[in-house]
This record gives C-alpha cells, sequence and structure tokens, in this order.
C-alpha cells in the first residue's frame, strides 16, 4: 500500500536532512501513527504521500506507484485516491458544510445529482446531519473538522491521511474525531496519522511509528506514546 | 456545470480586482493599436512602392549644343537598351508648356522664361526602378547629356521616413506589451492569491491543472480581447476622422487605407490579444501553482 524506501528529504538551504534514510512500510487497512517532537520530520511523510514534495533521495510508493518520479499533470488523478485532514481544517468560509463537501465532488466532474446522493449520506455519516446548510463559522471546531473528514471520504478513498487533525481541538472533541477515523479505518481504508497528543496514541493502541531527528526510533504494533 | 462554475470566476476574478483589469485592458488596447497602426501601414508602404515605382521617371537631360545626329543616338541606344521599358522625347515647347502649367499662378515666373532657356530631355522608364545607378552610369558619359536625375531618390526618401514611423510604432508596440504582459501576470498572481484557499482544496482532492487554471487564464483572455476591441475602435476611428478627414489630400496622394484593411486588423488583434494574454497567464499560473 505504501513504501517508504531509504527516504531522505534534505530541504533548499536546511542543515540537515528532515527525513534520513527512512524505511517503512504500511499495509492496507492499517492505522498507524507518525509521533514525534516538533521538527521532527513527521509531517514531511504527509508531504511526500501527497506528492507536495519530491524524496531527495530514495523512492515512495503509494498504491504500487512510484510517486516520487511522477509526472505534474498525474498529480490530480493519483490525489483522488488519497483524502486528506489537517489541523486547520481548511473549509472555504463562504460555503455551507455541504457546499464544502460538494466541492470536492464537483471540481472532480462529478456530476450534481451524484453529489445530492452522495454529500448527506457522508455528512450523516460523520454525524453532522441535520447540520449540512451551517457555514464553517457556525460550527464548533470539531464539527469542522468532521466536515474536512466528510469531504477527505466523499470520494472514498483508499488511503485518509491526518496531519495533526485533533491538535486545535480540545480532548473530548478529539476522541469524537479519533472515534470517527476509526470508524472509517473499519470501512478498509488506511489511515496514516500524524500527531504528538500522547492521549490519543494511548488510547488507540494501534501501531505507533516514532520519529526522531528525521530517523525512525520505534515502530511497534498497538504502541504508546512511549 | 463545470463550464459554468469556471466561466463564473472568471467574471468575479475581473470585478474583483476591477482597477487592475482596467489598467491591464488600457496598456493592451494601446499596444494592440500601435501594432495595428504598423500593421496597417506596412500593408501601405508596399501598395505606395508599387504605384511609385510604376511611375518613376529617370530624366535625361540634354545641353544645349548638342547635335541632331547626337540626338537620334541617343535616341536609338535608348530603344535598344534593356534595361529601358518605354521612354519620350521632350522638346523645349513640350517643356515650355509643361512649365506653363506647372507654374500657371506665377505669370510674372512664366513671363520670364522664355521656351529657348529650358533644356530638351529624354524621359525614361525604367524596367528596373532600382537600377537607376547603371543607367545613371551608362548615358551621363554620352555625347550632349547634361545632367541624369531619377525621382527615386526624392521617393526613397519619402520610403525611409515611412519605414522610421513604422519602425517607431513597433518599437512602441513592442514596449507597451512587455508593460502589458507584465501586468496580465501581477493580474493572474493577485487572483490566484486571492483564491488560494480554493486553489488548494482545488488541488488537495485532485481537480484537473486545467479546470484550475483556466478561469485565471480566461480573465487574461477577455481582457485581451476587449483590449483588441479597443484598439480596433482607435483604428477604425483614425480612419473615418483622421485618414478620411483632414489627412486626407496627403492619403489621396498616396494611396487611400481601404476600410478592408482597417477591418482585417480586428480578428488579428483579437487573435494576437488573447494568444498573448493566455500564454503569459499559463506560464505565470505554471509557477505560481506548480508544487
Amino acid at each position: 500500500m505504501i513504501r517508504l524506501e531509504r527516504v531522505t528529504k534534505t530541504y533548499p538551504k536546511a542543515a540537515r536532512p528532515s527525513l534520513d534514510d527512512v524505511d517503512v512500510m504500511i499495509d492496507k487497512g492499517e492505522f498507524v501513527f507518525f509521533i514525534g517532537p516538533s521538527g521532527s520530520g513527521k509531517s514531511t511523510i504527509i508531504k511526500l504521500l501527497l506528492r507536495e514534495i519530491t524524496p531527495t533521495r530514495g523512492r515512495v510508493v503509494v498504491n504500487n506507484r512510484d510517486v516520487s518520479g511522477m509526472r505534474y499533470w498525474r498529480i490530480p488523478t493519483f490525489r483522488r485516491s488519497l483524502g486528506c485532514v489537517f489541523q486547520d481544517f481548511r473549509l472555504l468560509p463562504n460555503r455551507t458544510a455541504y457546499e464544502n463537501v460538494a466541492f470536492a465532488l464537483e471540481v472532480i466532474g462529478r456530476s450534481r445529482g451524484v453529489a445530492r446522493r452522495v454529500v448527506p449520506e457522508v455528512l450523516e455519516l460523520v454525524g453532522l446531519g441535520g447540520k449540512e446548510h451551517r457555514y464553517p463559522n457556525e460550527l464548533s471546531g470539531g464539527e469542522q473538522q468532521r466536515v474536512a473528514v466528510a469531504r477527505a471520504f466523499v470520494n472514498r478513498p483508499l488511503m485518509l491521511l491526518a496531519d495533526e487533525p485533533t491538535g486545535n481541538l480540545d480532548p473530548d472533541t478529539s476522541i469524537e474525531i479519533m472515534r470517527l477515523l476509526d470508524r472509517i479505518n473499519r470501512t478498509g481504508t488506511t489511515v496514516v496519522m500524524v500527531t504528538h497528543d500522547s492521549n490519543i496514541v494511548n488510547q488507540m493502541r494501534r501501531r505507533v511509528v516514532e520519529i526522531e531527528n528525521g530517523r525512525i526510533v520505534r515502530d511497534q504494533p498497538r504502541g504508546v506514546y512511549g | 456545470m463545470r463550464a459554468k462554475y469556471v466561466l463564473s470566476e472568471a467574471a468575479l476574478g475581473l470585478w474583483r480586482n476591477v482597477t487592475m483589469t482596467v489598467a491591464m485592458i488600457i496598456t493592451m488596447a494601446v499596444s494592440l493599436t500601435m501594432l495595428g497602426a504598423s500593421g496597417l501601414l506596412f500593408l501601405q508602404v508596399d501598395k505606395i512602392q508599387e504605384l511609385f515605382y510604376a511611375q518613376i521617371q529617370v530624366s535625361i537631360f540634354l545641353t544645349p549644343e548638342i547635335t541632331d545626329e547626337q540626338r537620334a543616338e541617343l535616341d536609338q541606344t535608348l530603344a535598344a537598351d534593356p534595361l529601358v521599358s518605354n521612354y519620350y522625347f521632350e522638346s523645349k515647347d513640350d517643356a515650355y508648356q509643361q512649365f506653363q502649367s506647372l507654374f500657371a499662378d506665377q505669370p510674372d515666373l512664366v513671363g520670364a522664361v522664355e521656351p529657348e532657356s529650358l533644356p530638351e530631355s529624354f524621359r525614361v522608364q525604367l524596367t528596373d526602378p532600382e537600377q537607376f545607378q547603371q543607367v545613371s552610369e551608362q548615358y551621363v558619359t554620352a555625347e550632349g547629356v547634361s545632367e541624369i536625375v531619377d525621382q527615386e531618390e526624392l521617393v526613397g526618401e519619402m520610403f525611409s521616413i515611412l519605414a522610421a514611423v513604422q519602425t517607431m510604432a513597433l518599437v512602441g508596440a513592442a514596449i507597451m506589451a512587455a508593460a502589458a504582459m507584465m501586468l496580465v501576470a501581477n493580474v493572474i498572481q493577485v487572483a490566484a492569491y486571492s483564491k488560494r484557499r480554493e486553489v488548494a482544496v482545488m488541488k488537495l482532492v485532485g481537480a484537473p491543472n486545467w479546470f484550475i487554471q483556466t478561469p485565471f487564464v480566461l480573465e487574461a483572455v477577455v481582457a485581451g480581447v476587449i483590449g483588441a476591441l479597443l484598439a480596433f475602435g482607435a483604428l477604425a476611428a483614425g480612419k473615418q476622422f483622421l485618414i478620411d478627414g483632414p489627412l486626407s489630400p496627403l492619403t489621396n496622394l498616396l494611396t487611400p487605407v481601404p476600410w478592408r484593411n482597417v477591418l482585417l486588423t480586428l480578428p488579428a488583434l483579437a487573435v494576437i490579444g488573447a494568444l498573448v494574454s493566455a500564454v503569459t497567464g499559463w506560464v505565470t499560473l505554471r509557477f505560481y501553482l506548480r508544487k
């Protein structure tokens, strides 16, 4: 599903690499936490998987495709097989919850009819039934993140990437979002989550990959924050 | 439905940034007007050249002391010369009549000149007006020839003035075009920045690149086409109110600028304006949105 093979990423002008010779393998349907202090290089992994950046050395293979050498014009199609949520939700403020999710369908060419059928379904799934027509500023942080999860999931991606999805949420709300991600994982979607929220990692008891100074220092199934 | 999205986004973008849009349209219009004017001039110079070269004469003036044999010999040489397409002899009396009609409004001058004081000449038309030099060398040494005058030198001067005007218009068009392109690049960057949230989401969920870029490129193209329309308006107004107005004596002397040529500039300028904007916009976005 996902393979990082001896991946090194050095940003221009950086003194040392953000990722240094990293090997990771993630199977289909897994739920993996990448943990580590800020600046450890864990967010770089999400960027590599999204093909926002390319590795300095090594290969990044997603769904059996070498992402590192992918041509510019192939990226959009590739990204449709992924969903992604971020700490800052990244919702469009001038669109309702429904419209935010429908936007993700419209811009890849799905018809309005498809959106009318699929969007209420996925909003129901994330627990926002009845709040479809609220604007982001009328929703709580947790609810906004649910909209973002709905948008990431509406295309039924093979893989969900989450970059500190609970970073802006209080502990109770964080746990609700984790339940949601867990539910999505149970549908067979691979979930890769970058976090430094020890509470959550300790409660979930899933695979934990710890990164420090760009190197993997621990990789254990059903791990804790350490 | 996607087409509707693309179009409405383009319209919205133009409106959101209306001062820059207007600046872009104006520079585009000025640049295209200059380009169109120099294009029209280019078409005109060709025609003027044709007209004048057809009329150009070389005058071989004869000395007063020329003998009848010398004149007859010159006549024969000219008749046999392959460089001469046709010629005629202008006697003292012919010259006097020409002189009288030319200076009819200055009777004092006409009164002061006798037919005897005017020179005889052969008026020669060349098969190729550019070969004046050769012809001149050939006849200037002949017996009984006093001077050879070619109108081409005069015409040539006029053409070099026209060429200079044309070059100036082209240089002006190029400078304005550079300014217009920088404005297009700037407008597009501002537009892309003001829509950065949408662009980020679209890239994240895998919207095709053309779909992300088209509204911005379309904005530039619309501005380019409006600029072309204004430029065409300026050229048409120039034709109507200048060339057919106060400048008409001058243009009738040369060759008239036909409406057909002016109308021709509309599609030409529209295509150039649209193409320049589209390419500039697209290249800008390639750098701005690439990640």
